[in-house]
């Protein structure tokens, strides 16, 4: 349970460990070498995110497709410098930036039956599974505040917030949960 | 909710994820030292109004994050087609599926 959200049946929020995150900007050219570097291919389709292990123990990877030459890489908090060396000399030769935003976000996990249908309370993608179906990533909005949102399985979402922004959006959920449970 | 097609994303996503971006198109005059005041003043601030449809820039700010074009009817606001940034303004007669679902018949 996330401060400030009260589980329900339906959906359970949970603040994620801390975890070492970097933005990607590079050409496609670059993708073969960086995804052999990371230890995860990194998904070649826009809005498209891939993962191994779980999230926060050791070797776990995410790769998440958020921009046509946008990546954001997502390790666990110890890994994160071996991760940028490793990925900074495998870059070498392609123009590039690496660059290293861990705190500048709070991960959450979203999950349960009413998951998706919370979400929509202040979000206006359209989060059926035929038009978000799990693997898919993308960055969008809850109200007034921008968010990642990553949709795993169908209820289960992974969710990046600006770290100044989590306050509002942690409130601005639970209001809406109080008609979701 | 008004949907507008990004053609990065290659979806319709809702409109309040894009920011206008002013008018497409606009070419910089060049080079600065043989640029004279008035076609300066008319590349930072001349626009054409019209009625009817305009090629624009929009950005997939809350999204992809890339600016592109699109052309919009401004009396139904509705989005006839949008490209790619560096894409010429498309033909009025377009392909069907390659309308926005407002526009499609
Ligand atoms: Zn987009």
């Amino acid at each position: 349970m996330a401060d400030g959200f009260t589980d329900t049946p339906r959906f359970r929020l949970v603040e994620a460990p801390p975890l070492a995150r970097f933005v990607l900007r590079a050409p496609d050219a670059a993708l073969k070498v960086t995804g052999k570097a990371y230890g995860l291919a990194l998904p070649e389709a826009l809005n498209r995110g891939a993962s191994h292990g779980e999230r926060g123990k050791p070797g776990a990877r995410v790769a998440l497709h958020l921009g046509p030459d946008e990546w954001w890489l997502i390790v666990p908090e110890a890994e994160g410098p071996d991760v940028a060396a490793a990925l900074e000399k495998a870059l070498a030769a392609h123009p590039h930036s690496l660059v290293d935003v861990s705190h500048r976000q709070v991960g959450y996990v979203l999950e349960g039956e009413g998951a998706a249908g919370l979400l929509n309370a202040g979000c206006p993608l359209d989060l059926s599974e035929t038009a978000f179906p799990p693997g898919m990533a993308t960055r969008s909005l809850f109200h007034r505040v921008g968010l990642m949102i990553w949709r795993m399985t169908p209820g289960l979402f992974r969710l990046e917030i600006d770290r100044t922004l989590a306050p509002y959006f942690v409130a601005a959920l639970a209001e809406a949960a109080k008609d979701h449970s | 909710m008004l949907l507008i097609r990004c053609p990065y994303c290659g979806m319709d996503r809702p409109e309040i994820e894009f920011r206008h971006a002013g008018a497409a198109h606009i070419t910089r005059p060049g080079p600065p030292d043989r640029v004279t005041d008035e076609e300066w003043a008319a590349f930072l601030y001349l626009r054409d109004n019209p009625k009817g449809r305009v090629a624009e820039r929009w950005r997939h700010i809350h999204g992809c994050g890339r600016f592109f074009n699109a052309v919009r009817d401004t009396v139904t606001d509705v989005f006839v087609v949008t490209y790619k940034a560096g894409e010429p303004r498309p033909p009025e007669s377009l392909a069907p599926e390659a309308l926005t679902p407002e526009a499609r018949p």
